[in-house]
């Protein structure tokens, strides 16, 4: 338990997808401009990444992995089908974005319309894939983990898109040089937000 | 002789400068600013992202006519993804090192946003020879921006190039250190916005039109032959 805690607080505030690993930059850029629709793009990138990585752990762990094949029979004990793991892992992040899609549609058609137009959008967002491959590189002991592991990153990248977009509402009203009004300010303001997040390295769990 | 042409090349030498995937169209920041820490690999990443890109447009736009429309999102995933496997399993057998500082990233050039935008954009529309010269462009102006950030960050944060010592050592006697902020991070997302800030600026137009002009002469030259 002690264990799943400190994965989930290391990985919103020390590992965070946006200020440590620059993942996910290119919707974070785009869909920023209010808080209300990164409010939308936070749930969405958190839902999915919920539903993925542990899909994708299973799979890692049950088919890609060398030896993982090994429950089917002990001849496929040395088979290392790991080169596949990226295809893999973006087929299934594609596969599901487009089934969860069809599922919010059908139970939750107000959710539906609060997330609809980013779901699609989610697919090539570099946050999943690359939880998913953070996941294979630091091998989770269990599902559990990596679930607990998908919903911290999640919830790092909606706090991330979040504060941003609080603070880009307030700079409309400031006296910005105008070469560095929008994208350019965006990045100064993500960096200048990622130095007080590195405040948190330090935490030991 | 018309494959050589300057306007044939114009897909390629556009994106260099004016038409720059990471500042102006805004694509592939993702992955464009972890590895900018050494110049090493930043160099191995841009190579790899102009093969993938100029590969991946190439195919895509051989087989453009016959993809179904309603499922072309998960045809271009499956290009992509087979050919960064590739310059995954390369990087592994002969830069073993490179592809261990890249790690993950050379999974990430699969949700590259570039890559995607430039197979909507330009490979769905055109002929395979221009959107192939589109995607290794694309790639190099997305690699311009990785090596001017690592470059920088190398330069003041290690004081090296390519593992090289570039600032003497009297320059530390005399108290100058190495700035350790510039390797973390946060500095790579501030270098990025000042780059952005002196291109849209227009300080850079002369000496990007005498570098323009210089490549025009340069494939002119090539043209010509």
């Amino acid at each position: 338990m002690e264990n799943l805690f400190s994965i989930f607080v290391k990985s919103i505030f020390v590992d965070n997808m946006i200020f440590a690993y620059f993942l996910g930059m290119c919707s974070y850029l785009a869909v920023s401009k209010t808080v209300k629709t990164s409010m939308g793009l936070g749930l969405a990138v958190t839902f999915v990444l919920l539903i993925t990585v542990p899909v994708n752990y299973l799979l890692e762990n049950y088919i890609l992995r060398e030896g993982a094949l090994a429950w089917l029979s002990p001849e496929l004990a040395e088979t290392d089908l790991s080169f596949l793991s990226f295809i893999m892992f973006i087929a299934v992040i594609a596969s599901i974005t487009q089934l969860v899609e069809m599922v919010v549609e059908k139970v939750s058609p107000a959710l539906y319309a609060s997330l609809g137009i980013f779901l699609p959008l989610i697919a090539v967002n570099c946050a999943i894939m690359g939880a998913s491959l953070f996941m294979q590189e630091r091998e989770y002991a269990n599902v559990g983990e990596a679930t607990v592991f998908a919903l911290g990153s999640g919830v790092g990248w909606w706090l991330a898109i979040i504060g941003i977009a609080a603070i880009r509402e307030k700079t409309s009203y400031s006296n910005i040089p105008k070469p560095l009004q929008g994208l350019g300010i965006a990045f100064i303001i993500t960096g200048l937000m990622a130095v007080s997040f590195m405040s948190f390295m330090g935490i030991k769990l | 002789m018309s494959l050589f042409s300057s306007k044939q090349f114009k897909p390629l030498s556009e994106p260099l400068l004016t038409n720059n995937p990471v500042t102006v169209q805004v694509l592939g920041i993702c992955s464009a600013l972890a590895v900018t820490v050494k110049l090493e690999p930043a160099l191995v990443m841009a190579l790899s992202v102009a093969a993938v890109t100029g590969f991946s447009n190439l195919i895509i736009s051989c087989i453009r006519n016959f993809i179904p429309n309603s499922i072309r999102i998960i045809v271009q995933l499956v290009v992509i993804s087979s050919l960064v496997i590739i310059v995954d399993q390369v990087l592994k057998a002969y830069a073993y090192e490179v592809s261990k500082q890249l790690s993950v990233y050379v999974g990430l050039i699969i949700t590259n946003c570039i890559l995607m935008g430039r197979l909507e954009a330009f490979a769905m529309a055109n002929r395979p020879i221009p959107s192939f010269l589109d995607g290794i462009g694309n790639g190099l102006g997305y690699g311009i921006i990785l090596v001017i950030v690592a470059s920088f960050r190398e330069l003041f944060g290690s004081g090296t190039l390519l593992n090289y010592k570039v600032i003497p050592d009297c320059f530390y006697e005399f108290g100058y250190s190495n700035n350790s902020l510039v390797i973390l991070p946060p500095m790579a997302l501030i270098l990025v916005g000042v780059i952005i800030w002196i291109q849209r600026a227009g300080h850079t137009r002369f000496s990007i039109k005498i570098l323009y002009s210089i490549i025009r002469g340069l494939l002119k030259a090539f043209g010509t032959k």
